[in-house]
């Protein structure tokens, strides 16, 4: 009952902060906080009581009961529709960081005055709740429904409380999203459907469907099918234009979420379904997949780089980071794909954190035009050290999270296509140097001397002291999260070959 | 009592009811009189069926059949009846005029759509098309004297009829080539006809009924009528036009499907994709730029017949043909259920004043103003959207099923296609409900139409539809699996 509860704690508590707005503007943020913290420790200490032998057992494909948590409720019995969640390593890390991360957008939103603020903090624990759902469901039915569902709350906080252009770009996020989630959906009846056709059963169980017989070409368009919803979500070249409208306008603590969790959505989903379902056909597609991963890494770099709104360009670096997740699942190797979870969560905290500093100076500034800005650090030294520090873990430096995962994808590419990876690793050097001209521009140069301007409080640095402590760890201390991953991307990727890519090393 | 007057007790309750209330209007004129009257003789009909419901099928006259597909559409028409009638109290209060006729017009054309889903013969589908339709042009320029509602009754009233013309001349012709009515009789001698001009007046006759019921259903091309009298009806008469005749005429268009095995003919089944694909994209195109919610909802209703043909279609290639009609019925009660519900808030919104409130504008705010009616429109619009949690999904869930069983690729490509157009137009409405927060909030047209909407206060039995409304469609979108299994039981 544990992963229901976390998902049953978080929408309860969202209708409780709600609620609570009778009690004052400032009351449902506490509660939000509040139950976000509690589902956290509860997750901790459930987590606690597994015996450590279970993490590192290889999650089997078929066998729900060697996973940590699972749970199966008979839900819509006409389809062999259940209610099955389950948890193993790589949702584990996940969930621990969406609900990190779902704490500090909250903080986030201590400095930003949004009115109705009980609907508010609502949405982001409804979005939050959704997210866990999609890291734990294990029915295909279930997993396409929290898919959906998480985007109403994400749609409505950025259509209430977005900036200028919120109309849009909502629009344009939801739309994206919504039409790869219908190829989705029909790629998972499609799949339902086979798998009917062979045993007489309806099932959308993710173990049963597992190896179902499919012919190539059949497998092939399935495969696409769940590839462009996930790639759409993560986002990849060239479905990535939503994103920067929708980073953009979206209030700071949306941002966070959107960038910070959201979009790991996509990256699971490919780690998750994408191959595993479809392995042959994966492999068989991987080098165009790989070829998108470049293509975004340089393209999403270049963008940021000709950015002047402070957002946008942190946003367009998302396209860029994501670039090496999409290179690392379809690497096909274990070091790769090791890079790929450590870049999701690395690239978490590092882009989250480098959107709660764009909030801020929205906040303080009611402009994101890094031409506006200029010798901030002046005036706000707390807030510049820190944008200096997460502008230099975006650049991927060593000792950092983002250096281990951008690093270890690396490595793994070059064992399969030289080019490639040296084209990818351009992507360190263009990052390199959008995050200084970022720092350059925003905190750099002549201070205005008319300018008063406040710098983070307390509470923001606790946030990111948080953050800067996670990623100094992930960068120098990494093996606790592989240890944790290692037995489920042992699981998950079946020994099919390596990827065919012209030009490789061999 | 014999068990074939008892079978047919719905129609003849309501019968009553008319008769009742029509000497009631005549001795003493009182609208709340007839209100519970007919309110009353709707839950009477509802009910009538429990004793006999185990009993069906029983055929009653050739015209007539009581089983349990006729019986779950008739429940789902009183339903509907009701709810309009519940409703339209409220609107209708501060409306000048007698409103007692209006509940008798709501029964006559309910007693027709009854008929309708209970007819296996040509003739008795043809009577209860009618009494139908001819109520509902009365109904539609009922409450008001203005142009737009004249307007509408106009242009229903004469396209209609000629549409009915249109589908008696294809009757006839069927008629003279193959000499029977029933539909189980035609479907068995349209397949031993081998001269060749009575292929040629099948054929015609064909496309002319395929002509009338598309008009009825404003299936793409036959479309023309719909926004314009969707928009100049009164508000609970749009909801009553868009659930009860055209879920109605569906369903007898099913039975007609089924009985003459009409998915047998191949050419029957690329006209109906065609008029399907047509209906999905251009009714969710044309949806994008309306201003008016009844407009809009007026071309989405279009591509939501479109929808459903998908499980007509697909009958004829199934292994299990009785999925394609679970499916079609589930759609039906998804779209008449959410439809209500759109439809139920325009006219408590157009309550208060002799106003139509269906502007786009006139949202704006509302979910600050009135969190409750703007749920049940944010619910409603998912619900059409199709997204998971509401009844709309599951009804989306069901034709991509059928759809993939059938290998329908092309109707599932506009399928797609056209649920993805008609996410804009939807959320177009979500986010207007949105706007205008406070004052600071003015980038959408800060004008004349700003926040000076008055709060719309609304009566308990409103109240109490607002939420049962919101109820079922989450019900059946959440927990869906006992009305999966009742529906299992209606095939045809």
């Amino acid at each position: 009952m544990l992963l229901l509860n976390l998902i049953v704690i978080m929408l309860v508590g969202g209708a409780l902060a709600w609620w609570s707005e009778r009690f004052g503007h400032g009351v449902p943020r506490l509660v939000a906080l509040f139950v976000v913290l509690a589902d956290l420790l509860y997750l901790l200490i459930a987590a606690a009581g597994i015996p450590r032998e279970k993490f590192s057992l290889i999650p089997g494909a078929t066998d729900p009961s060697s996973w940590l948590v699972s749970l199966k409720l008979e839900w819509i019995p006409r389809f062999g529709i259940n209610f099955e969640l389950a948890m193993d390593g790589l949702s584990f890390i996940l969930i621990v960081l969406t609900l990190v991360l779902g704490a500090i957008s909250i903080i986030s939103s201590w400095s930003e005055d949004n009115n109705r603020q009980g609907f508010f903090q609502a949405n982001i624990l409804w979005t939050l709740a959704g997210v866990i759902g999609v890291f734990v469901a294990l029915d295909l039915f279930l997993f396409f429904l929290f898919w959906e569902v998480m985007l109403v709350p994400m749609y409505l906080l950025i259509a209430i409380w977005g900036h200028e252009g919120k109309a849009y770009a909502s629009m344009k996020f939801f739309i994206f999203t919504q039409l790869s989630g219908l190829l989705m959906l029909v790629a998972i009846l499609v799949l339902a459907k086979m798998h009917h056709d062979a045993t007489g059963v309806w099932s959308f169980s993710y173990f049963d469907l597992l190896g179902t017989e499919l012919s190539a070409n059949m497998a092939y368009w399935l495969m696409l099918g769940f590839f462009i919803a996930f790639v759409v979500k993560l986002p990849g070249f060239p479905f990535h234009t939503w994103l920067p409208d929708a980073h953009t306008q979206a209030p700071t603590a949306g941002s966070v979420i959107l960038a910070g969790i959201l979009l790991k959505t996509g990256a699971y989903g490919l780690i998750r379904f994408t191959v595993p379902l479809f392995p042959v056909a994966a492999l068989e597609f991987a080098p165009i997949a790989m070829l998108l991963g470049v293509a975004g890494v340089i393209y999403g770099a270049i963008l940021a780089f000709a950015q002047s709104d402070f957002k946008r360009l942190v946003a367009y670096s998302s396209v860029s980071h994501m670039g090496f997740v999409l290179l690392g699942v379809f690497a096909w190797n274990s070091l790769a794909l090791q890079g790929a979870v450590m870049q999701m969560v690395a690239h978490g905290f590092s882009t989250a954190a480098l959107f709660m500093i764009a909030g801020a100076l929205q906040q303080r500034l009611h402009t994101r035009d890094m031409n506006k800005m200029g010798g901030l650090w002046h005036h706000m030294p707390r807030m510049g050290a820190v944008a200096l520090f997460f502008a230099l873990a975006s650049l991927g430096l060593p000792g950092l999270g983002n250096f281990v995962a951008e690093f270890l994808v690396l490595v793994g590419l070059f064992k399969v296509n030289v080019w490639m990876t040296a084209a990818a690793a351009l992507g360190l050097i263009t990052a390199a140097v959008y995050s200084l001209i970022m720092m350059q521009k925003a905190f750099y140069g002549e201070p205005n001397p008319d300018m008063k301007l406040h710098d983070f409080t307390t509470l923001d640095m606790a946030a990111m002291t948080v953050m800067i402590i996670a990623l100094i760890w992930l960068g120098l201390y990494p093996q606790p999260v592989f240890d944790l991953v290692q037995p489920v991307l042992e699981s998950l990727y079946v020994e099919v070959g390596t990827p065919a890519v012209a030009g490789g090393t061999e | 009592m014999d068990i074939a007057y008892q079978s047919m007790l719905m129609p003849l309750i309501l019968s009553a009811a008319i008769l009742i209330i029509m000497m009631q209007i005549a001795f003493w004129r009182h609208a709340t009189t007839s209100w519970i009257l007919s309110c009353a003789s709707l839950v009477a009909a509802m009910l009538s069926m429990a004793p006999v419901a185990e009993t069906l099928p029983l055929q009653v006259t050739p015209l007539l059949l009581a089983d349990q597909f006729s019986l779950f559409f008739s429940m789902l028409i009183l339903f509907a009846t009701l709810v309009t009638a519940l409703l339209a109290k409220d609107y209708l209060q501060h409306r000048s005029g007698e409103n007692e006729e209006f509940y008798l017009l709501l029964l006559l054309s309910a007693l027709g759509a009854i008929i309708l889903v209970s007819s296996t013969h040509l003739a008795s589908f043809l009577l209860g098309m009618e009494l139908l339709g001819v109520a509902l042009y009365a109904l539609i320029a009922y409450p008001e004297r203005g142009h737009l509602p004249l307007e509408a009754a106009t242009k229903y009233l004469i396209l209609s009829g000629a549409a009915s013309a249109i589908l008696l001349f294809g009757f006839a012709l069927i008629y003279a080539a193959l000499g029977s009515l029933s539909f189980a009789e035609i479907g068995t001698r349209l397949a031993q006809v081998t001269e060749a001009d009575k292929q040629v007046l099948v054929m015609v006759g064909s496309v002319m009924v395929i002509a009338g019921i598309g008009f009825k259903l404003s299936l793409v091309p036959f479309h023309m009528w719909t926004p314009d009298v969707y928009q100049g009806a009164p508000s609970p008469v749009t909801g009553y036009l868009a659930t009860v005749s055209k879920g109605a005429i569906f369903a007898a268009l099913m039975r007609l499907y089924v009985d003459a095995r009409l998915y047998e003919h191949n050419a029957l089944l690329l006209g109906l994709s065609l008029l399907a694909i047509a209906s999905m994209l251009i009714g969710n195109f044309l949806a994008l730029k309306q201003e008016n919610v009844k407009r809009l909802l007026a071309y989405s209703s279009i591509a939501h017949i479109g929808y459903l043909l998908i499980a007509l279609i697909v009958f004829g290639a199934l292994q299990q043909p009785d999925l394609a009609i679970e499916a079609a019925s589930f759609y039906l009660t998804a779209y008449v259920v959410t439809s209500l519900a759109a439809f139920a808030l325009l006219s408590i919104l157009s309550s208060q004043a002799n106003l139509e409130v269906d502007d786009l504008q006139s949202m704006s705010g509302l979910f600050w103003r009135q969190p409750v009616l703007a749920l049940l429109l944010t619910i409603a619009m998912l619900s059409l959207a199709g997204i998971p949690l509401t009844v709309g999904f599951i009804g989306k869930f069901y034709l991509f099923t059928v759809g993939i069983k059938g290998a329908l690729w092309v109707l599932l490509a506009a399928l797609v296609v056209g649920s993805g157009i008609s996410i804009y137009y939807y959320l177009r409405v979500v986010f207007m409900m949105t706007t205008k927060a406070t004052a600071d909030a003015g980038e959408h047209g800060s004008g004349e139409s700003g926040n000076d909407f008055p709060v719309v206060h609304y009566s308990l039995v409103a109240k109490s539809m607002v939420w049962l409304l919101i109820l079922m469609i989450l019900y059946l979108g959440v927990l869906p699996e006992s009305f999966m299994g009742y529906l299992r039981g209606i095939s045809l």
